[in-house]
Formats: structure tokens, C-alpha cells, sequence
């Protein structure tokens, strides 16, 4: 089957996959180079697709993949980088450093996935009380609604 | 700050030895040497010695124990809502207090979370635009049009949409810019103490809140804008509703003007509050009026147009001081210039189809559910299960009244979206509130909170 | 001596003309029912609607409530305006406790009334498993016209002796005498402005 992970190419929407390892070099690199904006730092589970495939020279999928949207305002471009993260080893460098609006993008990533990512001042719970259990954006969290009357209501 | 038990984790030696030898040994600039960006902006903001307040609710309850002590250069943590009347919704602020003086500010948001984001796993693109648009509850349309804008750049039919959808599509968002803009007057002049302000701006804000009933159908929360155009099309009459509204605006923004903008106590209390660079607004993230405010021009409108923007007139406001009080001269110049936009719309305003004749998207006219089998056929599949979206993901974004609304969709080939994120601008501009605040007094951290406008239906989501 | 009798004949004629007898316990209702002034508790979307109830074109001066109490101590009636996460629902019900009584609540909007179209971990299904709640007022957002009809229900609910349940069960409250009549099997009308 077709890739999932294929987005549509636009004029402006430049997608890139970076490997874990280099993806903080390759953050800062891109900062170096007028990308001085994060807009949006944001994760996806896959767990519900597990047979997909990413373009050949990425590596190889795994259940998280965290997604960062840089924005370069001279040059008016943007590019969002894809970075795969394994279920077992959910952790990534933080973009704290480079780009200290992500604290609070990453704390929501830690707090509805469960990514950690290390060097972060403050990785704590955002939305979820303090002491919640369970990250809710997994998939394999249930959605939580109580029965109703009505019969086939999606949500 | 000795006497205190709080764990002051961000006063590390931010400057590497072997950085500064570098800097310093290789050319003559020392430390006026243009460092690359990667360096630059965290170092900046970490130096400012933190205004960030890391410490746990937990820990902030425990300090409650601690003896009282009369040492008079004790700081004090106290907690400013989560139900407050002026945390615009359910922010609560933890400020560390030195007599009136903020010293750090930690906000702490989640008491709407709403899970909007599984609830849209949940629903069908149809009836995303229901969930999308309570997020950013004062300027629902700009929500529901960017949702909309993803979902048919994944169906890959952005090109194809009608012009008359995509004009009134542009006039039901700056119109929702207008009410949200005047929202923001009313609220920012009460938390300042205009009182009145909160009677005025309603009032101005029900005149558009009633063309927006006539048009919707509803006064907040439309569900209007859906992928393929929108919902119905205007009714007859909507020109002179518009024209109305245009009509009574000017003079009332001009008492505006006369009641808040000259007056010295409105001036004493928003110029010089709330200051931020525009490296540290960049590098925190913040868009739409705080970015302008530092004098960056950037406006998605004219920097990345997206519908019909590039062919409209219209001047971005930008402020040079970064105050609490450019952000308000911003907003309230950017309702005029929303209404310079909103006539040019009624100019350009062609005929046609208000969504886009693709029967695997958008529903059939009712009439023809009677005459046609297919007709009724695709109402059903289209209300019941959904129409189905080709695998991809889209990440697209629009300029909402507090800044950049973005909208991340992940599709796996069915009827609902595998992954629907958006990027809610007030989340973002939230973080800027402990460098604001950084300094100054407890007052004018009402004030403060108040310029950054934020929702916090945005924030928590 | 004319005048004292014809006061005393006129006067005890005219004073049953001119003096209404009643119950103070109806005094203090009606006095209740027309000055009762809300704790802001605005949430989400029904927020703005609620404030916009409080705008000039709606109104609720008229109703004596204009006045959004932001301390709970100040307050009669509780508007729950909007969704209640999980995190809020323990200040809810501290806010809700710090209220003196008689206090009343208004859960505006089906978010507060039943969790709403947000049927999902993170709702609370219906601010009623927080707080008792007196008059549930539907819609997304429901509109000024809604919440005025809900007010006023309420009202009218406040001046029929709703409270006397409420005090006995506390034990707290003022020093008057009341006379419990069991509630029987029909349940107690809504009359709007009525007086028993």
C-alpha cells in the first residue's frame, strides 16, 4: 500500500525525515540558516498503521514520529522535519535550547505521548492533572466516553 | 533567595569555557561577535536569569510549611486563579512576588482541556469543523476555515473551490476578526478599569454576532466553514447588513480612541508594561499581534496569502516599543483595517456555487434528494459514514486574530483523520507571559495578560 | 375625640385597605430572587455568551445581576458557563463550597449539563457529579435569550420556597422558624413571579 507518511507536496511545504541522531545538529544547522521560527512541535502514534513504509534513504518507521514545523520569515519558507522515535526508547533531545518557544510543545508531546525528551527544564504534565495516568493521544488509549441512548453516535 | 528552599534550576553557567576562548581568540569583535542563531537566542533568554518559575504545584503547596520568616527579602509565591476575573478564562499564574514586584511567573494551563484532538480521531471531516471551531471559542471561523483548508488540500481539491466560497469565506473571517478584536477592547478596558469598555465593545460585537446569526445561523460556534466551500450560501439582504455594520463602526471606534487611546491614565498603564524583544518574541514562538508589536512585519495575510488575499489593500500594523500599548493601538487599527477589507469584498463579491460541485465531498442540494437516487445515495454516505480522504498529511496555516492558526492533518485513507493537531497561536504566545512580566508589578501583570490576548479553549484544547 | 374616632373608624377601615399582611419568608424571597448576583465562573464558549447577557442589548441589570461577584463569598448564584475538565473540577467544587448559602446553580450549556458533544476522558460528564445543580440551561452556546429563561426559571424557583430543603439539609442559615411540609408526590410548579 501506498505510504501514508507521503505528503502532498505544495509550492511552500517543503518536508524533510531526519534520522534521530542528527536531528538536533540538524535543528540548529537550520536555525543557522534563517529557519529561526518553531512554529509547532507536535507527535503522531502510529500505532494503528503499522506496516508503513518511509521514502527510501529514511529510517526505518517506528510507533512515534515527532513533527516540527520551522518557519524562515526572510525567505518567507517553511519546512517541517519528521523524526521517528521507537516506542521502547521515546526519548529525543530537547529543542530547548535552540528554540525555547518548544518548552511548552514539548511538554504537551510528553504529557498526551509520552516522548521524554532529555535536557528539558520542566518536563512535566501540561494538561493533564498532575497525577494522571496513561498518555491520552495514544491509540492504544480509549477515547473515554460513558454510554449514551443514542445507538452509532461516533464520539 | 538563599533563605528559600526552591530549586533555582536555571542559573547554570550558560557560557562554555572553551565557547568563550573560541570567540574571544579568534577574532577582535570578543563578545560583539555575531554568533550563529543556534547560540543566540536560549543563551539570551536563559541570562535574563530566568523568568520562568520551574517549580511543581506540588512543591509550591509544600512551601506553605515552611516557618514564617521575617527576614523582610523573603519572596512570596502566591497563585492567581485558576478562577480569577481577570485570567481571561481559567489561566492560573503562579507568580513569585518580592513586595509588587514580579520576579517569575510560571502560567499553568490544562483546566480546559477538552481533548479535542482525540475527539477529532473520532468524528468525520464532515463534523470536524463542529469540534475545531470551540477551540479558539472568540474567532470560531478562523478555526473552522483552516481545518477546512487542510482537509481539502489532503482531497487535493484546494485549487477547485468556487470563487463566490472562497470570497465569502474571506468575509465571514475578517469578520470574525472584527468581533473577536472588539472582544478583546472590552476585555482588555475592563481589566484596566474602563469598565464601560466592556458595555461598548459588546455592543459593537452583537451588531456583527447578528450578521453572524443571519449568515450561520448561529451567533458563536458556527460549523459554517466545512472542506468544499461552505455551508449555505448568504442570504438576501447580507449586503446591507454588512453595509451597516461598516456604517456604525468608524464613529464608534473614534469614541474609542477618545476614551482610551489619548488618555494619560490608559497611556500610564500600558506604555512601557509588558515589553518584549523581537528576539525573544521570535524566539518564544509568538505570532500575530505580540510578533507586530516588536516591529517584525509578519502577517500570513500578506507574507504567505492564502484565498484571495494578495488581491486586497490592506496595511499590517506593526508597533516599535513592544508593549502592552502597541498591542492594543495594533488591534484596534487592525479592526479598521479589517473593514477596509471587508468592502473591498463586497466589491469583488462574484456569483456562482458556494461549494464546490464534487458529489463525493459535498452534500447534494436538498431538492434533488427527492429526484435523484444517486443524490440521496451520497446525502446518506456523506452524513453517515463521511466522505473518504486519500492517505497524506498537511500542515496548513492562516493568520487568526492572535496569530498563526495552524492545522496539522495525518490521514490514513478513511472517513476521519488519523491525527488532527492544531497549531493554536495562544499556546504558543502563553510562554511569553514570564519574560513580560519579568520586573514589573503586580498590576501590570493584569495588564499584561490582558494585551496577550490569549483563549484559553486555544490553549488547552 | 371626632377626629380619634373617625380615625379609629376610618383608620381601622382604611388600615385593611392600606396594609398587605404576608409572610416574611416570601419578603426575603422575592428580595432574594430580585438581587441575586452571580460568581463569575466562565469557562469556555458559554463565557462569552453569559458576558454577553450581561451586555447592554441583553440585559440581566434588569434582573438585579449585573454584578459578577469575582469572590464566591459575595455571590448567590454559580453560572457554570462552559466545559469542566478534570483538572477543574476540584476548584469547582471549592468555589462552590466557599459560596455562603442560599446559594444556587445554573449549569449553562449542555457542556456543563451533561458533558456535551465532548464525550470523552477529559470532560466531566455533566457538572452535576460536582455540584448540585438547580436549573440546567441547554444550547452550544445557548444563546442570551436561553440563559434569561433560565434566570428567570431559577427565580421563579427561589421565590416558591425552594431553599427550605436546602437549609434543612445544611442546618445552617438564619434563625427563623420554618414549618417543613413534606413534598408530596407531584412535583413543585414553577411559578414564575407567582407568590403562594
Amino acid at each position: 500500500m501506498s505510504s501514508p507518511t507521503e505528503s502532498r507536496q505544495g509550492a511552500a511545504d517543503e518536508m524533510r525525515h531526519v534520522a534521530r541522531g542528527e536531528y538536533l545538529a540538524t535543528v540548529k544547522t537550520l536555525a543557522d540558516e534563517g529557519y529561526a521560527m518553531c512554529i509547532d512541535l507536535t507527535c503522531v502514534d502510529y500505532l494503528e498503521l503499522p506496516g508503513r513504509h518511509l521514502p527510501d534513504g529514511a529510517e526505518p518507521a517506528e510507533r512515534f514520529e515527532v513533527v516540527v514545523n520551522l518557519l524562515d520569515m526572510r525567505n518567507r519558507r517553511r519546512l517541517r522535519l519528521r523524526v521517528q522515535v521507537p516506542a521502547d526508547d521515546a526519548v529525543l533531545p530537547t529543542l530547548f535550547d535552540v528554540h525555547p518557544g518548544t518548552e511548552a510543545m514539548e511538554r504537551e508531546v510528553f504529557d498526551m505521548f509520552g516522548v521524554e525528551f532529555s535536557d528539558h527544564p520542566d518536563l512535566t504534565r501540561i494538561l493533564m492533572p498532575e497525577d494522571w495516568v496513561g498518555h491520552p493521544l495514544r491509540k492504544d488509549y480509549e477515547i473515554g466516553r460513558i454510554p449514551v441512548q443514542f445507538k452509532g453516535a461516533n464520539a | 533567595m538563599s533563605d528559600t528552599k526552591i530549586p533555582d534550576t536555571e542559573t547554570s553557567d550558560t557560557e562554555t569555557p572553551d565557547f568563550y576562548e573560541r570567540s574571544v581568540a579568534g577574532t577582535d569583535e570578543g563578545e560583539q561577535q555575531l554568533r550563529p542563531r543556534s547560540e543566540l537566542t536560549a543563551k539570551e533568554l536563559l541570562r535574563e536569569v530566568g523568568a520562568v518559575l520551574r517549580m511543581s504545584e506540588a512543591e509550591v503547596s509544600r512551601l506553605g510549611d515552611l516557618p514564617d520568616d521575617p527576614d523582610e527579602d523573603q519572596t512570596m509565591i502566591i497563585n492567581m486563579g485558576p478562577q480569577h476575573p481577570s485570567t481571561h478564562g481559567v489561566l492560573r499564574l503562579m507568580l513569585e512576588l518580592q513586595g509588587e514586584t514580579v520576579l517569575r511567573c510560571k502560567p499553568i494551563i490544562g483546566y480546559l482541556h477538552t481533548g479535542m484532538e482525540k475527539t477529532g480521531e473520532q468524528l468525520t471531516y464532515t463534523q470536524g469543523a463542529t469540534n475545531v471551531t470551540r477551540m479558539d471559542y472568540l474567532s470560531p471561523i478562523a478555526n473552522e476555515l483552516v481545518f477546512a483548508m487542510a482537509t481539502e488540500k489532503l482531497l487535493g481539491i484546494d485549487g477547485d473551490i468556487p470563487e463566490r466560497a472562497v470570497w465569502i469565506r474571506m468575509l465571514m473571517a475578517e469578520m470574525s476578526r472584527m468581533a473577536s478584536h472588539l472582544l478583546f477592547m472590552a476585555t482588555n478596558g475592563m481589566d484596566l478599569g474602563a469598565v464601560s469598555m466592556m458595555i461598548y465593545g459588546w455592543r459593537e460585537r452583537e451588531e456583527v454576532l447578528r450578521f453572524f446569526q443571519e449568515v450561520t445561523g448561529l451567533r458563536m460556534n458556527h460549523n459554517y466553514i466545512r472542506p468544499g466551500g461552505v455551508a449555505a450560501d448568504l442570504p438576501a439582504g447580507w449586503r446591507d447588513g454588512v453595509l451597516e455594520i461598516l456604517d456604525m463602526l468608524p464613529p464608534r471606534l473614534d469614541e474609542y480612541d477618545i476614551l482610551m487611546t489619548g488618555q494619560p491614565i490608559w497611556r500610564e498603564r500600558l506604555q512601557g508594561v509588558g515589553v518584549i524583544t523581537p528576539q525573544e518574541a521570535q524566539a518564544l514562538g509568538a505570532t500575530g499581534p505580540i510578533l507586530r508589536s516588536t516591529g517584525v512585519e509578519w502577517d500570513l495575510r500578506r507574507d504567505e496569502p492564502y484565498m484571495h488575499y494578495d488581491q486586497m489593500d490592506f496595511d499590517v500594523i506593526v508597533g516599535s516599543y513592544g508593549d502592552a500599548f502597541d498591542r492594543y493601538a495594533i488591534r484596534l487599527a487592525e479592526i479598521r483595517e479589517s473593514m477596509k477589507i471587508v468592502r473591498q469584498i463586497l466589491d469583488h463579491m462574484p456569483a456562482g456555487d458556494y461549494r464546490i460541485q464534487d458529489k463525493k465531498v459535498t452534500p447534494p442540494p436538498r431538492a434533488r434528494i427527492d429526484e435523484s437516487m444517486e443524490a440521496l445515495i451520497h446525502h446518506f454516505k456523506i452524513f453517515t459514514e463521511g466522505f473518504k480522504v486519500p492517505e497524506g498529511e498537511a500542515y496548513v496555516s492562516v493568520e487568526g486574530p492572535r496569530g498563526e492558526i495552524g492545522c496539522y492533518i495525518v490521514s490514513d485513507g478513511s472517513a476521519s483523520p488519523y491525527r488532527m493537531h492544531m497549531r493554536e497561536p495562544s499556546f504558543v504566545n502563553i510562554q511569553c507571559l514570564p519574560h513580560m512580566m519579568r520586573g514589573g508589578l503586580v498590576a501590570d501583570a493584569v495588564a499584561i495578560i490582558s494585551s496577550v490576548d490569549p483563549v484559553l479553549g486555544g490553549v488547552d484544547r | 375625640m371626632g377626629i380619634v374616632n373617625d380615625v379609629l373608624d376610618d383608620g381601622l377601615g382604611g388600615l385593611s385597605h392600606n396594609v398587605i399582611t404576608g409572610k416574611l419568608e416570601d419578603l426575603v424571597n422575592w428580595s432574594r430572587s430580585r438581587s441575586s448576583w452571580p460568581a463569575s465562573f466562565g469557562l469556555a464558549c458559554c463565557a462569552i455568551e453569559m458576558m454577553a447577557t450581561g451586555g447592554a442589548h441583553y440585559d440581566i441589570s434588569r434582573f438585579g445581576m449585573e454584578v459578577f461577584r469575582a469572590s464566591p463569598r459575595q455571590a448567590d448564584i454559580m453560572i457554570v458557563a462552559g466545559r469542566v475538565s478534570q483538572k477543574m473540577a476540584p476548584v469547582l467544587r471549592q468555589v462552590y463550597d466557599q459560596m455562603m448559602e442560599p446559594k444556587w446553580v445554573i449549569s449553562m450549556g449542555v457542556c456543563a449539563s451533561s458533558g456535551g458533544m465532548f464525550n470523552n476522558y477529559a470532560i466531566v460528564q455533566g457538572v452535576d457529579q460536582i455540584v448540585p445543580v438547580d436549573v440546567y440551561a441547554p444550547g452550544c452556546p445557548p444563546t442570551p435569550e436561553t440563559l434569561i429563561h433560565a434566570i428567570e426559571t431559577l427565580h421563579g424557583l427561589i421565590e416558591t420556597n425552594q431553599i427550605l430543603k436546602r437549609r434543612d439539609e445544611t442546618g445552617a442559615g438564619a434563625n427563623v422558624h420554618v414549618e417543613y411540609i413534606e413534598p408530596g408526590a407531584s412535583p413543585t410548579p414553577v411559578l414564575l413571579g407567582a407568590r403562594k
